[in-house]
C-alpha cells in the first residue's frame, strides 16, 4: 500500500514537471508579432502607457524625474515606443533611451520602480502576467542605457 | 538547546517583519535614516530568491546565483529564515540569517537539527538522537545579471563556499565518516527567461558531505571532493507566486549506506518584499537503514 503511494507521489511529481514545462513553452512556440496582438494592438498599448504615466506621477520614488517633462507628449512616446518593441506597425520619435536619461541619474532601484509601476498598469489593463513578462522581457536590456548611476 | 534557537529566530523574523522599508532619505537625513535607506527594497519581487536548506540565497535544495534579498547594487538587505523538513523516519529543523551587500556579496549562517526520531533508537543511540551542525556560507556575484541580461546568453554566474560543522563527530567516526567539519565549494549559473516567465538555475558543488553534511564529510569509500550537481526550475505564475522542481546530487562515501539523490516540488509565495513562504514535497531518497525519505518541506523567510 505505501508502495503504491510512493509511486502515485512519483507520478505526481513527474506530471507537475512535464506541466511546468508545457506552460513555459507554450509563449516560446508563439509567433513573433503575436506580443503586439496579445498587448491589444495599438488601442491596448495606449491605454498601458496611460495607466504607466499615471503611476509614474504618483509614485513617490520616481515622480520628481517628470517635473519638466511634458507628459502628454511623454505618454505619447511611451505608447509608440511599446508598440515598436511588441513588434508593431508603430514608430516611435523620440531620442534614444541612453539620451534621454542620461542626465537622470537614474539607479536600479528607480528603474525597478518603473518595471513595477508598468506592471501595475499591466495588471489594470488585464495583461495576462505571462503577456506582462514578455514584454518586460524585451524592455529590460534598456537598463545598460537608462541606468547610470 | 533546540527550543531556545527556534524562539530566537522566531523573535528575529517577527522583528524583522515588523519593520517597513523607509523611503530613502534625503541629502540631509540623519545618520540612521541614511543608514535605514541604505536597505533600499529596490529589487523586483521573488528576484532575491528564497533561503535553501543550507541557508544561502536559491530555493530549497539548490544555491542560485542570485544574492539573497532585496538590496540593489547601492544597498543592502538581511533576512532570517526557518526551515522543518519533516520525512518518513527523520526531521530536520534549521533557522538561520544571510545578508546581501551591494548585490554582490551574500553572508549566510544557517543552524541545523536532525532529528533521528526512532532510527536513533534502532542504532543504539537513543530515540530522538540529534545531529547538529553550523553552516557558514558566503557568495560572490561574479558576472551578468539574472534579470536584465534578457539579451545576452550568458546567466548571472556566482562562487561561493559553505564552510560545515557537525557536533556529532564520534558517531560520524563510528559510521566510517572522516571528518566532522568541511567545506564545499560551488560555480553557480541562474538565469530568467523572463518571456517564458521561466527561471532556471544550474550549480555545480564539490564536496565531501555525507547527506548535507549530516553524516560528516568523506567517508571510507571514498574521502575525496567529488562534483556534484544541483538545478531548479521555476515557473513564475504571478509576481507573488513562482511553482518548480529542483534536483540534487550527493556524493556516496560511507559503505555503511547508499546515499540518494535529492529532489522537490515547491511552491513559494512572496507575500511581499518583507515576506514569503515555501511550501515542497521533497524526496531525500535513501538516508541509512530508511528508503524513500520523503515529505515535507516548509520554509519562512522574512527581511527588509
Amino acid at each position: 500500500m505505501k508502495k503504491i503511494f510512493v509511486h502515485a507521489l512519483r507520478a505526481a511529481t513527474v506530471a507537475s514537471a512535464v506541466a511546468i514545462l508545457v506552460m513555459a513553452l507554450g509563449p516560446v512556440l508563439a509567433a513573433e508579432d503575436s506580443l503586439y496582438r496579445d498587448l491589444g494592438e495599438k488601442d491596448g498599448i495606449a491605454t498601458i502607457a496611460k495607466y504607466t504615466t499615471v503611476n509614474f506621477l504618483a509614485d513617490p520614488r520616481i515622480k520628481a524625474t517628470f517635473d519638466n517633462t511634458n507628459m502628454e507628449r511623454f505618454e505619447k512616446l511611451l505608447s509608440d515606443q511599446f508598440c515598436v518593441v511588441a513588434g508593431g506597425p508603430c514608430e516611435y520619435k523620440g531620442r534614444s533611451m541612453a539620451a534621454a536619461h542620461k542626465a537622470l541619474g537614474l539607479d536600479n532601484a528607480d528603474f525597478n520602480a518603473v518595471v513595477e509601476d508598468l506592471q501595475t498598469a499591466m495588471d489594470k489593463a488585464g495583461v495576462p502576467f505571462a503577456t506582462q513578462n514578455r514584454l518586460l522581457a524585451r524592455l529590460a536590456p534598456m537598463q545598460h542605457d537608462i541606468v547610470t548611476k | 538547546m533546540r527550543q531556545p534557537i527556534l524562539i530566537f529566530a522566531l523573535v528575529v523574523a517577527g522583528g524583522l517583519s515588523g519593520f517597513v522599508a523607509p523611503a530613502r532619505a534625503d541629502a540631509d537625513g540623519s545618520l540612521l535614516n541614511k543608514g535605514m535607506a541604505m536597505f533600499d527594497s529596490g529589487k523586483l519581487l521573488a528576484t532575491g530568491g528564497v533561503s535553501t536548506v543550507e541557508g544561502a540565497g536559491g530555493g530549497g535544495l539548490a544555491t542560485w546565483a542570485l544574492i539573497t534579498g532585496y538590496g540593489t547594487r547601492d544597498g543592502v538587505s538581511v533576512n532570517a529564515h526557518y526551515t522543518y523538513v519533516g520525512l518518513s523516519d527523520y526531521s530536520l529543523q534549521s533557522p538561520g540569517i544571510a545578508i546581501g551587500l551591494f548585490d554582490r556579496v551574500e553572508l549566510s549562517y544557517a543552524w541545523q537539527a536532525f532529528d533521528t526520531q526512532k532510527t536513533g533508537g534502532a542504532l543504539g543511540l537513543g530515540n530522538g538522537f540529534t545531529f547538529h551542525q553550523n553552516i557558514v556560507g558566503a557568495k560572490v556575484k561574479l558576472f551578468g545579471d539574472a534579470v536584465y541580461d534578457q539579451d545576452a546568453w550568458w546567466p548571472q554566474l556566482a562562487a561561493g563556499l559553505q564552510y560545515k560543522s557537525n557536533d556529532r563527530g564520534a558517531v560520524i567516526a563510528f559510521v566510517g565518516g572522516k571528518s566532522s567539519d568541511g567545506v564545499d565549494f560551488y560555480l553557480t549559473g541562474t538565469r530568467l527567461f523572463l518571456a517564458q516567465s521561466l527561471l532556471v538555475d544550474l550549480t555545480l558543488r564539490e564536496t565531501k558531505a555525507n547527506q548535507f553534511g549530516i553524516l560528516g564529510f568523506g567517508g571510507d569509500k571514498n574521502g575525496d571532493y567529488t562534483t556534484q550537481f544541483e538545478g531548479s526550475a521555476a515557473y513564475l505564475i504571478s509576481r507573488k507566486l513562482a511553482v518548480g522542481a529542483e534536483y540534487r546530487t550527493k556524493p556516496n562515501n560511507l559503505s555503511i549506506a547508499r546515499e540518494g539523490n535529492a529532489f522537490d516540488v515547491f511552491a513559494a509565495y512572496f507575500f511581499s518584499k518583507n515576506i514569503s513562504a515555501t511550501l515542497a514535497y521533497v524526496d531525500l531518497g535513501n538516508i541509512v537503514l530508511h528508503d524513500n525519505q520523503q515529505g515535507v518541506y516548509l520554509s519562512l523567510q522574512a527581511g527588509l
